[in-house]
């Protein structure tokens, strides 16, 4: 059915439609939507879950990991500061290789203060073993919240699916919602081969002595290199029921583009404008979306970008003392190619802080670099740069 | 595609009149998006919000800068030059102000299309908020259905049912009355 959502209203369908059991949520702008409209879900029948109303974030997801634990399909929502708070569980959360979902809201960390959208908390989570979902669009986050699942059942790692503070999360957008039936043949009820079970008593998350927990981090490894596969698998189901197929990476306009323009999130769909301006004029440009970030599917975009003369990267976050953080990932992927096949890199970090990212912006930063204006490796768009950086650096005004 | 800006104070409903523009174009079979600005608001304060309009799916999501329409739901925002809302207006733009004035007195924005009604009154007339602080957004989208013609009237009222949560018939009533009571400038007996 067609409807009218905003990114969280979308996040909110995928979760009623993935028949989640046990929501554990603590609110926090601008995420505080999708569990005000998942708890009206549940008060008004039309999801059958128990909804646990918690004391900050750290407990949201402690209930989480409790509930699945025990077997349930579970799900909490939180941004920025909220993430953070969870960091010790979400490590917890994927060691102990539990298929939660959860919807971050990406938001700027503060100091200060910001509720607009970057990536930097999001992706400070990289190393924990979560899998990492970039959304582009409200029809994305409904349908990747249902793949979420479905991925996270079958190699046990959590997921993150990911969408911009208010470009997103806030923007009313028409969406076709799946039907429940169909979602239900492809998402059956959970069974979790391991749970806390009365009949079977065990103990969970014990003690591991250094001849054992490098087997375990190992398995992790290996779930996430399988989980490549199972993300490609599971967006052709998806497209085969619903017609909108996902993968690991979308490709826009690619076929016989020599300048590339990497990025992932909403600043990919404003992307497209430009790209097809370009090509218009006769300039061959194209898009490459980042989707799937973690597993990294680095070989496939080795594949893809090989040969092509300038690939541009766009990063709505920093590595401070580095590289934009897709930009840095997608070169160590380039490294294992021939020098005649490596496309020199360009990097951009812009749109901090939910900065707006225009045509224009896309437009001045690949336009830059394909007339050889810009050859700075990386470069802050947009930004006030001062007369004396050595003393910006380190005077706070 | 379509891009209009909403210039309202907050609290008079600019966010959620255009959350009700989105419904009645998508009922149009149009592709829509509709955003509030990415601020923290406060009563009173000036606020804006976006919507976009397609025969194809949406891409660009940034601010609107470049509007084809305005519609502003205070007009002290143009009177006392709060705002600037033609900032960036596409020149031949249409712009419908809630305004007990004549389009006449609005001539001097520019070369646009203007149209005035006095949602402000309809909308007490019809007890949406209050005589000091009136909720006009349902009123002057009947207005605009009748000014623009992007959107019919009867899907103006089936949006405010989908959105509205309290008083949706009396919303409806004002959005009906509105339309019958635009008043759009002749520009050609304006000597324009």
């Amino acid at each position: 059915m067609r409807m009218v959502l905003k990114g969280n209203g979308a996040v909110a369908h995928g979760v009623r439609l993935a028949r989640a059991q046990v929501i554990s949520a603590y609110p926090i702008t601008p995420q505080t939507s999708i569990i005000e409209g998942l708890a009206d879900m549940v008060s008004e029948g039309k999801l059958d879950a128990k909804f646990i109303k918690v004391e900050s974030e750290h407990s949201a997801l402690a209930g989480c990991i409790s509930a699945s634990s025990a077997g349930a399909r579970v799900f909490t929502a939180t941004s920025a500061q909220g993430l953070a708070l969870m960091h010790e569980l979400i490590h917890w959360a994927a060691g102990a290789r539990l298929p939660i979902v959860l919807a971050n809201v990406n938001r700027a960390m503060a100091p200060g203060w910001s509720i607009w959208t970057d990536q930097n908390d999001s992706l400070s989570q990289r190393d924990t073993g979560w899998m990492q979902v970039y959304c582009e669009s409200s029809q994305e986050v409904v349908d990747s919240v249902i793949q979420a699942y479905k991925v996270s059942e079958k190699v046990l790692l959590p997921t993150m699916v990911i969408l911009d503070a208010f470009f997103l999360s806030h923007t009313y957008e028409d969406v076709e919602v799946p039907e429940q039936s169909m979602v239900d043949g492809f998402l059956p009820p959970l069974d979790l081969p391991q749970k806390m079970d009365l009949e079977r008593p065990a103990a969970l998350g014990n003690l591991v002595f250094p001849d054992r927990y490098m087997e375990f981090r190992r398995k992790m490894d290996l779930a996430h290199d399988l989980a490549l596969g199972v993300w490609e698998e599971v967006g052709r189901e998806w497209g085969g029921l619903t017609g909108r197929s996902y993968g690991l990476v979308e490709e826009y306009r690619l076929e016989g583009a020599e300048l590339v323009f990497v990025t992932a999130a909403t600043a990919a769909s404003t992307a497209r404008v430009v790209i097809d301006a370009m090509r218009e004029e006769g300039i061959p440009a194209g898009l490459l979306r980042l989707r799937v970030f973690r597993p990294f599917p680095a070989e496939l975009l080795r594949g893809v970008l090989a040969g092509r003369k300038k690939v541009v990267v766009l990063d709505r976050n920093c590595s401070f003392g580095h590289h934009g953080i897709f930009h840095q990932e997608i070169k160590s992927a380039l490294y294992g190619l021939p020098d005649a096949q490596r496309p020199p890199m360009y990097g951009f970090i812009a749109g901090l802080g939910g900065r707006d990212i225009r045509p224009d912006d896309i437009d001045g930063m690949l336009r830059g670099v394909w007339e050889g204006r810009i050859t700075d490796p990386v470069s802050w768009w947009d930004v006030l740069e001062a007369k004396d950086p050595a003393r910006a650096a380190v005077v706070m005004a | 595609m379509i891009e209009i800006r909403i210039h309202g104070r907050g609290g008079q409903g600019a966010v959620i009149a255009s959350q009700i523009l989105a419904e009645a174009a998508f009922r149009e079979d149009m592709h829509v998006q509709a955003f509030p600005s990415f601020g923290s608001e406060r009563r009173g304060a000036p606020v804006a919000a976006f919507v976009r309009l397609d025969d194809e799916p949406v891409r660009i999501r940034t601010e609107i800068y470049e509007p084809d329409g305005l519609i502003v739901l205070d007009q002290s925002l143009i009177l006392q030059k709060l705002v600037d809302v033609t900032q960036g207006f596409k020149e031949g733009g249409w712009i419908l102000i809630n305004s007990s004035h004549p389009p006449e007195e609005f001539a001097g924005l520019g070369s646009y299309r203007v149209a005035t009604v006095d949602a402000a009154h309809i909308a007490v007339e019809h007890h949406l908020g209050s005589i000091t602080a009136p909720i006009v957004n349902t009123a002057i989208l009947g207005a605009f259905s009748t000014f623009t013609g992007l959107v019919g009237l009867e899907h103006i009222a089936e949006a405010i049912h989908a959105t509205v949560p309290v008083k949706p018939e009396a919303n409806v009533a004002a959005a009906r009355q509105a339309a019958q009571s635009v008043k759009v400038l002749d520009a050609q007996a304006a000597g324009r």
